[in-house]
């Protein structure tokens, strides 16, 4: 794809850095702010807004496994070229380390962890799937969708140390999303503010 | 009947359609705009599958919590049990602040404010969602 041919001479530069830098950052910073956090715990068992908590949590968990699975029917597509492949795989990393931290964080919370589905069960559209440009515009949009749910999740939380976790993933989803739309040909930042 | 009071009656008889219009008027909603403010549901939500959250296919007339197979939270299948059915009205109200408007549902999510975005994203549904 032509059009694409500049952004993936970005990608090579953004792949060296995010390679190097992108895995131990989110984990070494999330598991302070959530799983590490004993008075996490301590303080929601005293709440009546623990369920609540629990449940938003185990929302984004499930969002986030059918990502890892939907990654994982991208880079098995054969559609996927160097570097946008390793790109790709990285991104599942990414997804792998939130659902990790969120399953910890509800059992943390006494809660249970949902448990991901086998991938044919998320049902997803392979069919309309033909080109790099497709699995990646499918890519986008759940990246796009996943900024809004943890934008939507963030106000809700009971506890504070679990709205900042969620701003925490929630930048690494519109990283991803501005990548992917970079590698489209698109802007890869239209606006100003997420919604 | 004094003249003040008349004229008081007169005021509020003259005004009442036009505050009936102003209530009664909610934004029209453009299923093009809408169609992008969906792509803030698309983590969770599909039109034709379901996913973290149910398939939007056939929404509009739907009762609540009834997508066949689907794993709803309780709260939400009481309400259907109810009665409650998704049309503009419910959709409304639900989209701007749904753990207010049905406490317990898993659609961890504070909402569209915006009222013109909420009619422009069900009009979206209602066009996306025809069928079942």
């Amino acid at each position: 794809m032509e059009a694409m041919q500049p952004s993936f001479r970005l990608f090579s530069a953004r792949r060296l850095f995010l390679t190097r830098s992108g895995q131990t950052v989110l984990s070494a910073a999330a598991v302070a702010l959530l799983a590490g956090s004993e008075s996490l715990a301590a303080e929601q068992k005293k709440s009546g807004a623990k369920t609540s908590d629990v449940s938003i949590l185990n929302t984004a968990l499930g969002a986030e496994q059918e990502a890892v699975a939907a990654y994982q029917v991208g880079a098995e597509s054969g559609l996927l070229q160097k570097p946008v492949l390793d790109l790709a795989v990285q991104f599942q990393g990414h997804h792998k380390a939130h659902a990790d931290l969120l399953a910890k964080t509800v059992t943390k919370l006494g809660g249970k962890p949902i448990e991901a589905k086998r991938t044919a069960e998320y049902k997803f559209p392979v069919e309309t799937l033909k080109t790099q440009a497709d699995v990646l515009r499918f890519a986008a949009g759940l990246e796009q969708g996943a900024v809004s749910a943890y934008l939507g999740a963030v106000p809700l939380f009971a506890n504070r140390d679990l709205s900042k976790a969620a701003a925490s993933i929630l930048g690494d989803e519109a990283m991803h999303w501005a990548i992917l739309r970079q590698a489209l040909g698109e802007n890869p930042v239209p606006d100003a503010f997420v919604s | 009947m004094p003249k003040f009071f008349g004229t008081a009656m007169f005021l509020i008889v003259a005004a009442a359609p036009v505050a009936f219009v102003l209530a009664a008027d909610p934004p029209r909603g453009d299923p093009v705009r809408g169609e992008k403010i969906y792509g803030r549901c698309m983590a969770c939500h599909s039109i034709d599958r379901d996913r973290t959250g149910p398939r939007h296919k056939g929404l509009i007339g739907r009762k609540v919590g009834s997508v066949p197979g689907f794993n709803y939270s309780p709260a939400m299948r009481k309400a259907g049990e109810a009665g409650m059915v998704w049309d503009e009205a419910t959709l409304d109200k639900f989209l701007e602040n749904p753990t207010r408007f049905i406490p317990g549902t898993r659609m961890g999510y504070a909402g569209i404010k915006d009222a013109q975005e909420r009619a422009d994203l069900i009009a979206y549904l209602k066009k996306a969602s025809a069928g079942s």
